[in-house]
């Protein structure tokens, strides 16, 4: 599809990880959008030193394009199992591209409280932003087509892959 | 159009009956409630799905409690959302019902949720936009006649899914008054596509359909037979309007046959729920030892009902 080549989804998992590892607030809750982010926010759990409770987000209800594209088929449930208000957040993607999901999740966020901060955290940084949002730590960059989706998946056994879709067909951003 | 609730390529448009909705959109608007529950306990209760849009709950009829969970459901997806009961106004000036709605489209009205005394009056609002080339124009039935209420039918099915998780597995008793009762016309429509293997009708002759077994139900006019091994026991208000005719003796009497009380309640299985769709008459179709007790999910059926309507909503707002 196109000649770059994708970088391992669990190199990059370890890269952004190191990025974190004394960077991110000590007691910093991490909430991943789903699907991707989801599971990017468990295994950073583990990986983090200390304690990071995990929450999850499904932007469905706040996404800019419901106009256009209606609901989608399959939604998750948003679950935040701690109290917003005065937490030091993460949010947590697959990929960073056009933003909008990015702000879809902090619209949200700030429906369950008032947090002391949010940062964000991604695997893939694939540029193409359409909003003024950049991720605090960012496990690898990468340049694609427009047309083209890089999708997260996770294997049976638990282990991250990257893959590239033609756009339309997969989330993505 | 022989079905005026989907688009041309399958996609929900209206809701005007559960009757020959397939499976497949049904379980759609399940699973897509299921997420709109939690909104109900966050700290801001709404999410920004219908914004800029207007809901006109249109009731015909009078119906406090789902007007009321009509209009919460809207407002939390953040509609604007105006009530207007026709009852005591435009109808009574003679207005006909298309020249209402006509009316409420030019004030670019998105959405209708109607009430309605008449069996198929949605359906001719339904198909008087598709007509007129309005059907990004949603309709909602919110009971009509005695022919269906389709929300509550969904929320009575998304309890049952809650509760009891596969369809395809229970045994489920809707008791009492069948006849008049649209509650129990949308549940059983819904209740075989998605595959109950056995479905029942506990009730007097006089207040059973004729010929309602061509719905796919077993009746029974013996409670204590109907009640064995139920997983679901349905209890339908029984209106007090209709014991001015010659259906019922008395309410003391009903109670005695098919009033749900505790020792009654012990034939069905042990973990089985009870559900009334309200408002309920204590002491005529149900005890109050079985309304407040452990098995009751009658306040439960009220929460998720507001998901379910604001699912049906998103669902019909985000078609083209």
């Amino acid at each position: 599809m196109t000649g770059a080549p994708l970088p391992d989804a669990e190199l990059a998992l370890g890269r952004l990880a190191d990025k974190m590892r004394g960077a991110v607030a000590f007691d910093a809750k991490l909430v991943g959008i789903y699907s991707g982010g989801a599971w990017l926010a468990e295994r950073l759990a583990d990986m983090l030193d200390g304690e990071h409770p995990v929450g999850y987000i499904d932007v469905s209800f706040y996404r800019d394009d419901y106009a256009q594209k209606g609901l989608r088929a399959k939604l998750a449930a948003t679950s935040i199992p701690f109290e917003v208000t005065g937490s030091r957040i993460v949010l947590i993607d697959d990929v960073l591209y056009t933003g909008r999901s990015v702000r879809a999740a902090i619209n949200e966020l700030f429906d369950y409280g008032r947090p002391e901060s949010i940062e964000l955290a991604v695997l893939i940084d694939r540029g193409g932003r359409e909003l003024p949002i950049e991720a605090t730590y960012v496990g690898a960059r990468l340049a694609v087509a427009r047309d083209v989706s890089v999708v997260l998946q996770r294997h049976l056994d638990g282990r991250l892959e990257l893959s590239l879709e033609p756009s339309g067909s997969a989330g993505g951003e | 159009m022989n079905n005026p609730q989907l688009s041309a390529d399958g996609e929900l448009q209206h809701l005007l009956t559960l009757e020959g909705l397939p499976a497949e959109i049904i379980g759609r608007i399940l699973d897509t409630a299921v997420p709109f529950v939690s909104i109900a306990e966050r700290e801001v209760k709404k999410v920004p799905l219908l914004r800029g849009k207007t809901v006109f709950n249109l009731f015909f009829e009078n119906s406090t409690r789902t007007r009321t969970t009509f209009e919460i459901a809207a407002k939390r997806l953040s509609a604007d959302v105006i009530n207007l009961n026709i009852g005591v106004s435009s109808a009574t000036k003679g207005e006909t019902l298309l020249d209402t709605i006509d009316n409420l489209v030019a004030m670019n009205a998105d959405m209708f949720i109607v009430r309605h005394g008449e069996s198929g009056a949605p359906h001719l609002i339904a198909q008087h936009l598709w007509a007129t080339q309005r059907q990004h124009i949603h309709v909602i039935n919110a009971g009509d006649g005695r022919h269906g209420h389709p929300t509550q039918g969904l929320l009575d099915l998304f309890t049952i899914r809650h509760y009891k998780h596969d369809f395809r597995e229970l045994t489920i008793a809707i008791v009492g008054d069948v006849l008049h009762s649209r509650v129990a016309r949308s549940l059983i429509h819904g209740l075989t596509t998605l595959g109950t293997p056995e479905v029942r009708v506990i009730g007097p002759q006089t207040l059973l359909p004729t010929a309602v077994e061509s719905l796919g139900v077993h009746v029974f006019h013996d409670m204590r037979d109907g009640l064995a091994g139920c997983d679901v026991v349905v209890m339908l208000r029984l209106q007090s309007e209709r014991m001015k005719g010659a259906l019922l003796p008395s309410a003391g009497e009903f109670f005695k046959h098919y009033g749900l009380t505790v020792e009654k309640l012990r034939l069905a299985k042990p973990d089985a729920i009870v559900m009334h769709p309200g408002p309920m008459n204590r002491g005529v179709e149900i005890d109050s030892a079985v309304a407040d007790g452990t098995h009751s999910v009658i306040l439960p059926q009220v929460t998720f009902g507001i998901a379910v309507r604001m699912a049906v909503m998103s669902i019909l707002a985000g078609s083209r």
